[in-house]
């Protein structure tokens, strides 16, 4: 490249050098053709009850009107004690609670401690609000640690909430109406599981963004159980025929074998302290 | 050879003082006090080989191009590690005393000398265990890494830039 100016190397992280371009571009196809983000159209809720958090998911990925994955995973592993269900863009939703999961377990290799929820929610917090809703994540992150059980929302302009109980995704509103009706504090471990599943359900039936299987997730203080799927849906298609082809499908016309004559050059021994 | 140094520092500095304050009176109010500290590099010489406007890549000339972010977080991004730095350093300073930032600004200013030539990229292992940003991971850790750059620049010129003989 004959450059015959001094190049100011870009830094690192993120980089705006097509953004110009873009937007001229997004300016020439006013109909509204440009490739659009694969959005996950969802319905996810959790709860704390006696002994931890049940949080729930449906398992719908679209991308805008097809159904891009069926069996996406929506509820994230942060670390042994914390998940996260993610609403939002996908690829946003993974690689930030990616990068949460990175930066928590560097923290408790430096220290030695697990990691507590409210450090995890001021690390999304303070990425989130950098990028000034751009990043497309709307978090739900529930965990057990040494102060308790908690589930907190976390919006993608950084707007924080604790709460005891909550849903959020397209289908919020269906299954916040079964959670208002159904929670009460200091639920049992099966009644908590089955409010999850009965508004995730109700999210699935409301809402043409969510569907198929229902994920659930239970994390107490003595481990966790991440249950995929808890409730496989009923409309599962049924493959009537097999795809693929059997051995012999294609006529073979010739064969040619040629051996490869391999002869030791060298040979060198090392001698390795066993003791 | 550190007076070499600061002669050139002095002259950069000087170059973008001027630059940002024409600049104070053409933009609108709502960037003026990002742009304030930062100079927009495009504004110096059209990106493309040969010194020429590459019309493939950036659409046609334009000068509110070259001046204004196409991207909303393009000021706030490119500024962002000078105003958290600004923030912490502030803060302390109501904490603690003056004395606090001071030191603290010269370890800064000794571990940011520590680089490679010009146009190799640095690790800058020393500033980051001051900022502690060796145990974080982010978006500059995974995207665009300097180390492997496509372009890179010319070894000569970027030196004698840098001594300020070009």
């Amino acid at each position: 490249m004959a450059l015959s100016t001094v190049l100011e190397t870009p830094g690192a992280g993120f980089n705006f050098e097509n953004a110009t371009r873009n937007a001229a571009l997004e300016a020439l196809f006013e109909g509204g053709q440009t490739p659009k983000p694969l959005k996950t159209g969802t319905t996810i809720a959790g709860v704390v009850f006696k002994d931890g958090v049940v949080l729930g998911a449906d398992t719908r990925a679209t991308s805008s009107e097809v159904v891009a994955d069926k069996m996406c995973e929506k509820i994230h592993f942060i670390s042994p004690n914390m998940y996260c269900c993610g609403a939002g863009t996908a690829a946003d939703t993974e690689k930030t609670t990616e990068l949460l999961s990175s930066n928590l377990s560097i923290f408790s290799l430096n220290s030695g401690r697990n990691p507590r929820v409210v450090m995890a929610v001021n690390i999304l917090q303070d990425m989130l609000y950098r990028y000034h809703g751009q990043i497309g994540a709307n978090l739900l992150l529930g965990g057990v640690d040494c102060t308790g059980n908690h589930l907190y929302t976390v919006g993608p302009y950084g707007d924080v909430d604790k709460v005891p109980y909550l849903a959020m995704g397209s289908g919020d509103l269906a299954a916040l109406g079964i959670l208002e009706d159904g929670f009460k504090h200091n639920l049992e471990l099966e009644e908590a599981k089955e409010l999850v599943r009965s508004s995730i359900h109700a999210g699935i039936m409301s809402d043409l963004g969510s569907g198929n299987n229902i994920d659930v997730c239970v994390i107490t203080k003595q481990g966790v159980d991440y249950i995929r799927p808890y409730q496989e849906s009923e409309y599962k298609d049924d493959r009537k025929m097999n795809y693929k082809y059997r051995p012999g499908t294609t006529k073979v016309l010739t064969e040619k074998v040629v051996p490869l004559k391999l002869e030791v050059v060298q040979e060198t021994v090392q001698k390795m302290e066993t003791a | 050879m550190f007076r070499l140094y600061h002669s050139t520092q002095a002259d950069v500095q000087a170059c973008e003082k001027e630059s940002a304050r024409q600049e104070d009176t053409m933009n609108s109010r709502g960037l003026r006090s990002q742009l304030k500290d930062s100079v927009p590099v495009a504004g110096l010489c059209p990106q493309g080989a040969y010194g020429v406007q590459d019309s493939l890549r950036s659409g046609f000339t334009s000068v509110k191009n070259e001046l204004l972010p196409s991207h909303p977080l393009e000021l706030s991004e490119k500024n962002f590690q000078l105003n958290q730095d600004k923030m912490n350093f502030s803060t302390l300073r109501n904490i603690q005393g003056l004395h606090a930032p001071l030191k603290l600004q010269m370890e800064y200013r000794a571990a940011r000398q520590i680089q490679r030539l010009p146009f190799l990229p640095s690790s800058n292992l020393a500033l980051d265990t001051l900022r502690g940003s060796d145990e974080c991971i982010g978006f500059e850790d995974v995207l665009c890494d300097p180390g492997q750059s496509e372009v890179m620049g010319e070894p000569h010129m970027m030196v004698e830039y840098k001594l300020g003989l070009l």
